[in-house]
């Protein structure tokens, strides 16, 4: 279930050169799991915003943001005070199963917060949480810090070895060995496709695509699957890696 | 009494506000929104025969005031929407719906109504001919007379609802089109379908759509949606749903005065889930402020 609401920025500012968060007052009912997004009209243009929610409460959702095209380049520059309009509660946001005993979330670059929130609920079921964040170079670290202060066991690597370990998150997992039963992911497409290659273990990968409406309708983010098609949107965006077809 | 009901061939709307193919699914995104029974009527995503996922992704691109789409006639197949999606929407749609249908030979078109015609909840078989004729090297059936007519005749020698032929945009004269599909028996006309369009990636000197080239449709259409129902209505005689670009129930009402009897609304419902229900909603308060009791009176008052 998801619905249309004005929401007013609280805050709006800059982790790095180009990543910005977000905070908004509003409903938040309509989101119900870690890893689902929400789509942002923006005046004057004319397809909604798709962003993934890094976290929420009751009354505020928080939005950590790159700015990639004009769309977020428009965001980056609204202030404190301005309202948005949002479609909230869309897509099917990750799963915790019963099973998982020692999860291992994976994010690279703007892929990294939606498992924000995801960590929390790991943690607040008891369950150690592990991360490993990969990012380009020192300068667009985010998060590592917010996700230390929540507890997370946290290990970064850098495309260019400028912080932690030097190559992607495959790298660091090949070089820390993290003890994991279960992974969580969200990611750039070559990410995803080599971790899944090269860990054992079961998960899920969020993922992005183009999309025209992001609640089902108009078709433009479907994607090939083991089960058939599926809207990146609204069964998406996390699919089972079982399930993905690379 | 303020009246906003309007006839297709004989189908009776409550108003002639109708969420147009590829923007409604077969309706069961949209109720999660509002009830969808306030609709005239809505039209159901292109159905062919085979089960088709369409084109690699990307497939959307935005532009200013509207987007392009090469979604590629994704859709369940003929079976599929007959056994599964038609049963479910008689669960929450209680009008008749139009049904969309596509074919990539003449062949394909007459399979496809033939099975369409026979389930009661279609009213009105909206053909849409802007697909590629694999038999003809590829060219669209609807750009040019001989193939449109070709392929009303081979509708509506296998069904009994009223027949409307979806016209493509992408031509030179789309009169002489429109004439052509008349008298080869359509009972109606729809247009326009969307305009060939492309955009580009600066920084990777690609085309933004993976397909290079897609479907233009949104607000900055509209103007030549109008200019092309208006030559087509003045110019034939069966009823023409008017489409392309429609955000508001002004747009409505300019579509109507251009010759349209009905009125899609596209993209619109993709960037604003509740635009058809909203200009359903405000159709009433404008007709009042410009006077018009009947909304029927208005179609084609253009002077």
């Amino acid at each position: 279930m998801y619905k249309l609401n004005d929401y007013e920025i609280l805050r709006n500012e800059p982790l790095t050169d180009a990543v910005w968060r977000m905070v908004l007052a509003g409903d938040t009912q309509y989101i119900t799991a870690s890893g689902q997004f929400v789509d942002i009209a923006l005046e004057g243009r004319f397809l909604r915003r798709p962003i993934s929610v890094c976290d929420y409460d009751a009354a505020t959702l928080t939005l950590v943001y790159k700015v990639v095209g004009d769309g977020t380049e428009q965001m980056s520059r609204m202030r404190a005070g301005e309202r948005l309009e949002l479609l909230t509660g869309l897509g099917n946001g990750f799963s915790i199963g019963e099973e998982v005993r020692r999860p291992l979330l994976l994010g690279g670059g703007v892929g990294v917060p939606p498992l924000y929130n995801l960590a929390k609920r790991l943690l607040a079921g008891g369950l150690p949480v592990q991360v490993v964040l990969g990012f380009n170079t020192a300068s667009e670290v985010f998060f590592a810090d917010e996700f230390r202060a929540l507890g997370c066991d946290v290990t970064v690597a850098t495309a260019d070895g400028s912080l932690g370990v030097r190559g992607f998150v495959t790298t660091a997992i090949a070089e820390r060995q993290p003890d994991f039963d279960y992974f969580y992911a969200c990611g750039p497409l070559p990410m995803l496709r080599a971790l899944s290659e090269a860990v054992e273990q079961d998960g899920q990968l969020s993922f992005e695509e183009r999309m025209g409406c992001g609640f089902g309708a108009c078709m433009g983010c479907s994607c090939k699957t083991k089960q058939g098609s599926k809207r990146i949107c609204k069964e998406g965006p996390v699919l089972a890696k079982g399930e993905v077809i690379w | 009494m303020i009246d906003t009901s309007v006839i297709l061939s004989g189908l009776r709307l409550d108003n002639p506000v109708i969420p147009a193919s590829g923007t409604f699914g077969y309706g069961n995104e949209f109720r999660e929104f509002y009830d969808i029974n306030i609709l005239g009527s809505f039209s159901f995503k292109g159905t062919t025969r085979e089960a088709r996922f369409g084109n690699p992704t990307p497939r959307i691109a935005e532009c200013t005031q509207g987007m392009i789409n090469a979604v590629g006639l994704q859709n369940p197949g003929i079976d599929r929407v007959i056994a599964e999606e038609l049963p479910r929407l008689r669960s929450f749609f209680h009008k008749p719906v139009i049904a969309n249908i596509s074919g990539f030979s003449v062949e394909e078109y007459a399979y496809c109504c033939e099975r369409i015609d026979r389930e009661e909840q279609v009213g009105l078989i909206e053909v849409n001919v802007s697909c590629p004729n694999v038999r003809h090297g590829g060219m669209s059936f609807g750009t040019s007379p001989e193939a449109a007519a070709e392929v009303t005749r081979a509708v509506k020698a296998v069904t009994t609802k009223p027949v409307y032929i979806k016209l493509s945009p992408n031509v030179t004269d789309i009169v002489a089109i429109a004439r052509a599909c008349e008298e080869a028996g359509a009972d109606g006309l729809c247009l326009v379908n969307t305009m060939l369009g492309m955009r580009i990636d600066l920084r990777r000197r690609r085309p933004v759509i993976a397909n290079t080239m897609g479907g233009f449709s949104g607000p900055a259409i509209f103007p030549v949606a109008v200019r092309m129902v208006y030559q087509v209505a003045k110019a034939c005689s069966v009823p023409v749903i008017g489409c392309g670009g429609v955000r508001s129930a002004r747009d409505v009402i300019e579509m109507m005065m251009a010759g349209a009897t009905a009125v899609e609304v596209g993209a619109a419902n993709l960037v604003n889930p509740y635009a058809s229900k909203e200009i359903v909603e405000a159709l009433p308060v404008e007709m009042e402020r410009l006077g018009i009791e009947r909304l029927s009176d208005i179609i084609g008052a253009v002077e």
